[in-house]
């Protein structure tokens, strides 16, 4: 592999968004994953190449923040430098030369407005590759079902921080099944369980982003 | 304003309050609804969980202003009437402890991480002072900042509490057990790291609650101690980890387990103990009976 798309990955594992970024401490004056992407381009490197090597340095932060090895804010600054790298991709895919690998509807359910978890998982999704649709905080079960409606073949995600919330997560999966008796509902957030997911009748349980990541891989492998 | 660190230094270990949000939606609170607007429309219904903890022995108890952060009411369009509400949550409970009781004005973390720019520290400090004033207004006698996971956050509201109420101020964080055993932050932060920042920022009291149980917390509280065998130690621990009956959330540890832990939770090192979520006036009453009768 070019050793540019390397360094590339290895921002965007780190973190490392752009020069003017602070962070990581140890990387302070250097060029990010915006300025590096932009050079890689220029020099006619092809955007897949760096697409992949960015959805790699995902999967391995992502498992490091699964073995508690880096925690919440690791993982936002590698999603946001990885937001750097597809801002600069954006015109390659939407030519369609790359597909996306299906669609994530993704929310923190009714009663809860919590979103830190929520849109860690909606980013790492997208760095996946996934077409991600965020519908928010808070969303009623007839939100997520409206725009099921209009993505038929599309995973759900439900999320909630609340261990007040966890009885609108079970009502949503019920609501959401009674309709579309089908669908991959996969839920996640601090006061579940395996059992609790089961309990409510969902598919999947993703104890983190990386979770979901590879909970969606198995099932588009199914599929 | 009396004196929170003086009556821990007299030796007794301290009862303080269970939940509110679970006790609040018994009275009909739904998902969704401002808990901290309740100070004002149901003020019956917050004094009743107030009153609640109080008849059930506690020394103190919090106010009904977790999200009461002018960032936080802002999710539901009332941030500016943050003043209000935090005053209005001091009050109720002020009335329900009486002269003798301890009121904790509670202050929640924002949702909000300064780290990726979206609020400022000036934001984040002006809220934190305009909560800790009115909590001071309505009659709280110490600020108990609390649910902490970032130690910047955690820091910018002792000082700013420091400076806007003068008081005494508690400050915990809720820590997770680690896949290697240690206890972190969802921030990464570890129990040491939090005792030196909070006390280098100004709280006198330090602690954790939320997401763990009893044998959980014995273990966070060993940690605190190891760096830290001085400054007194609350704990307000969950009845456990939630499961789901029957479409219904159920907390796992009843009130004669907790009780049954309270001289772990004491011989580890705390000085205050009282309850998080799944906790009620019945898990209160056991603990102080368990406390005063070992």
């Amino acid at each position: 592999m070019n050793e540019l798309v390397e360094t590339i990955g290895r921002c965007v594992e780190r973190g490392k968004i752009n020069k003017a970024s602070p962070f990581p401490g140890d990387m302070k004056g250097l060029d990010g994953a915006d300025e590096l992407t932009h050079q890689a381009l220029e020099a006619g490197t092809d955007a897949e190449a760096i697409l992949q090597a960015c959805i790699a340095a995902m999967v391995r932060i992502g498992e490091k923040f699964g073995r508690n090895e880096v925690f919440v804010p690791e993982m936002l600054m590698a999603a946001k430098a990885m937001k750097a790298v597809t801002e600069h991709l954006k015109p390659f895919f939407q030519s369609g030369s790359v597909q996306a690998k299906g669609t994530f509807i993704i929310g923190t359910v009714a009663g809860d407005l919590h979103d830190i978890g929520k849109n860690l998982v909606s980013m790492f999704v997208e760095g996946n590759g996934w077409n991600v649709v965020d519908l928010g905080v808070d969303v009623k079960p007839e939100k997520f079902i409206d725009a099921i409606r209009k993505q038929p073949k599309c995973v759900v995600g439900l999320s909630a921080l609340l261990t007040t919330t966890i009885v609108s997560m079970s009502k949503t999966v019920q609501e959401i099944r009674a309709l579309f008796p089908s669908i991959n509902i996969v839920v996640g957030g601090a006061p579940l369980t395996m059992e609790i997911a089961k309990e409510m009748g969902a598919n999947g349980y993703a104890r983190d982003p990386q979770g979901a990541v590879r909970w969606l891989a198995a099932i588009r492998e199914a599929s | 304003m009396k004196s929170l660190l003086a009556a821990v230094k007299k030796g007794k270990v301290l009862v303080s309050d269970g939940a509110w949000g679970t006790q609040l939606h018994q009275c009909g609170l739904t998902s969704g609804e401002c808990p901290e607007l309740w100070n004002v429309t149901r003020r019956a219904d917050v004094f009743s969980v107030a009153k609640g903890y109080i008849d059930a022995g506690a020394d103190m108890i919090e106010t009904n202003s977790f999200g009461g952060s002018p960032l936080k009411l802002g999710r539901y369009g009332l941030g500016d009437r943050a003043a209000e509400l935090n005053e209005a949550a001091a009050a109720i409970s002020r009335e329900a402890a009486g002269v003798d009781r301890f009121v904790l004005g509670s202050i929640g973390p924002t949702g909000a991480i300064l780290m990726t720019g979206e609020v400022t520290e000036e934001e984040l400090r002006e809220g934190f002072r305009i909560q800790a004033e009115a909590l001071q207004k309505g009659g709280a006698d110490v600020v108990c900042i609390e649910t902490m996971s970032a130690l910047d956050e955690a820091c910018i509201a002792v000082r700013a509490a420091r400076e806007a109420a003068g008081g005494e101020i508690v400050c915990t964080f809720t820590f997770e057990k680690t896949a290697t055993g240690e206890y972190r932050t969802m921030m990464g932060i570890s129990p040491a790291e939090m005792v030196q920042a909070v006390k280098e920022a100004g709280a006198d009291i330090i602690g954790t609650n939320c997401g763990n149980g009893f044998d959980g917390m014995v273990e966070v509280v060993r940690e605190i101690k190891k760096v830290d065998r001085l400054t007194p130690v609350l704990v307000h621990a969950n009845a456990g980890k939630p499961v789901l009956r029957n479409g219904v959330t159920v907390f796992p540890e009843t009130p004669e387990m907790m009780a049954s832990k309270v001289n772990d939770l004491i011989g580890a090192g705390a000085d205050i103990i009282g309850g998080c979520c799944g906790t009620g006036p019945e898990h209160i009453r056991a603990l102080a009976e368990a406390i005063r009768y070992r």
